[in-house]
């Protein structure tokens, strides 16, 4: 499992070709209180850099992209009843999406978290 | 551009602000999180700055040449009284919404920040002697405990009723205190001298009762009471009767008509206008927010011009100009957003019950 960054605060943690993506720590602060997630149904094809979700806090709605390309296999459910979990548990429960990578060779231009966390420090 | 300044710049850092840029100001979003804020706003007291927002004082004797220019009784306001009203254009639009406030001196207004430039020009273009008071800054304290709180601080605050102002003192400094507010809750709003803002903010933080708000909250909290936010649910190109505010026209005002656009307006009071403004109350939790379409029967008949998620009510809501025959309470109808159509009924205002401290009926 390896995990991966953008320079847009969003977090993909690959396994082979299957990737599950969600926003950083860094990024729900930004938003405030999430009180819907818009997430993409299984059998979605999502793009790099295309927005895939809508993330709503109480004052705006905020796109979401997807980090690498491919296609989601599964949305998660949880944030339907519990969108909180985006500021709670930003990197673990909070997920978004998986995927299946459709172009792994793209995770060679995202930061790894050392880079992610000096990116964020020099915010 | 770099944001303008406010008064309680270092207070709101040293607080742990959020800034942003709002009407050209740098100004507080929020501190420790918008829901957390806007709750505590409904159960104990918040602490809001608003000293973006323009005060301007006019001599007595313009409440002829004012009244020209507004569809309220100022002539008959009393003194320490407020009165909301609405600075309107020829076709009867709206631009901008204030307070009026007659004093033993002068009579004073609050203005909108975004409108404040625009409104000295428009007072000045008829004439009016008005007075900027860029020297002042305006704080709200609003919520259940804001009396005791503020009470215990300036004694005799608690005297005053909804709408009733008067002079203050503490500890020297002069503080103009009205019971008023743009929450939906009891509590008051204290215009004080720029320099001593801080001091005074500081010492109302110091009470248990009391946490600083931003204007997420703000927000927030203004839209479950109901009330329009000028700039988006109210506009040049909006009456006040589509808007619901035919209260703001007095009734002597209503006789005697002469003010901008009062042919439009009194005709659309007698009558119904074309669209009104409305409450959405949203199915599912997904908020809506402004600009979104509205559709009745497969056709759009309404635009969204406030949308959010209430904190208190825990679902989302939103203010709508919807087609006269989509206005009854209990019409279902549904949104627009990014493509998907949502369930929504228009409900009556405030979607969140007011708690004023009405004094006699004036």
């Amino acid at each position: 499992m390896t995990l991966y960054f953008t320079k847009d605060h969003e977090w993909v943690s690959v396994d082979g070709t299957t990737g599950t993506v969600g926003v950083t720590d860094y990024a729900q602060g930004q938003l405030g209180d999430v009180v819907f997630v818009d997430v993409p149904a299984a059998g979605t094809s999502v793009a790099k850099g295309a927005a895939a979700a809508v993330v709503e806090s109480v004052k705006a709605a905020s796109d979401v992209y997807s980090p690498v390309s491919g296609a989601v296999t599964e949305a998660n459910a949880a944030l339907e009843a519990e969108p909180a979990l985006v500021n709670t548990d930003p990197e673990r429960a909070g997920w978004f999406f998986k995927l299946t990578l459709s172009a792994p060779d793209e995770l060679a231009g995202l930061m790894d978290e050392a880079a992610y966390k000096t990116f964020v420090a020099s915010l | 551009m770099t944001d303008l300044v406010l008064p309680l710049h270092s207070l709101h850092r040293r607080l742990g602000a959020r800034m942003v840029d709002f009407a050209g100001y740098a100004m507080p979003i929020q501190y420790e999180g918008i829901i957390a804020e806007h709750q505590w706003t409904r159960s104990s007291a918040g602490l809001f700055d608003v000293s973006h927002m323009g005060q301007l004082t006019l001599p007595l004797a313009a409440d002829a040449a004012l009244e020209a220019l507004l569809p309220g009784d100022i002539a008959g306001l009393k003194t320490g009284m407020l009165r909301y009203s609405l600075l309107l254009a020829d076709n009867g639009g709206i631009l901008d919404d204030l307070m009026v406030t007659r004093r033993e001196g002068d009579l004073y207004l609050v203005v909108n920040g975004a409108t404040k430039v625009a409104d000295l020009a428009h007072l000045r273009a008829a004439g009016l002697d008005v007075t900027h008071h860029e020297d002042l800054a305006l704080l709200a304290l609003q919520g259940p405990k804001a009396v005791a709180a503020l009470d215990r601080v300036v004694s005799g605050v608690a005297a005053l009723t909804f709408m009733r102002a008067a002079a203050f003192d503490w500890e020297g400094v002069p503080l103009w205190i009205s019971r008023s507010g743009y929450t939906g809750e009891d509590g008051f709003e204290i215009s004080l001298p720029a320099d001593r803002a801080e001091a005074f903010a500081e010492t109302l933080l110091a009470a248990p009762e009391v946490r600083p708000i931003g204007l997420g909250a703000r927000d927030s909290l203004r839209l479950e009471a109901g009330l329009p936010l000028y700039g988006h649910d109210l506009t040049a190109d909006i009456t006040p009767i589509e808007a619901g505010l035919a209260f703001a026209i007095s009734k002597r005002r209503r006789v005697e008509g002469g003010f901008p656009g009062a042919a439009i307006i009194l005709a659309q009071l007698a009558g119904a206008p074309a669209r009104r403004r409305v409450g959405l109350a949203i199915d599912g939790r997904q908020p809506v927010r402004e600009g979104a379409t509205v559709i009745v029967d497969a056709a759009i008949a309404g635009l969204v011009t406030s949308g959010g998620f209430g904190p208190a009510l825990g679902t989302p809501i939103a203010m709508a100009y919807v087609a006269a025959a989509a206005t009854a309470d209990g019409t279902r109808l549904q949104v627009e957003v990014r493509g998907k159509r949502l369930d929504a009924t228009v409900v009556p205002m405030p979607f969140f019950p007011k708690s004023y401290v009405r004094g006699a009926t004036i």
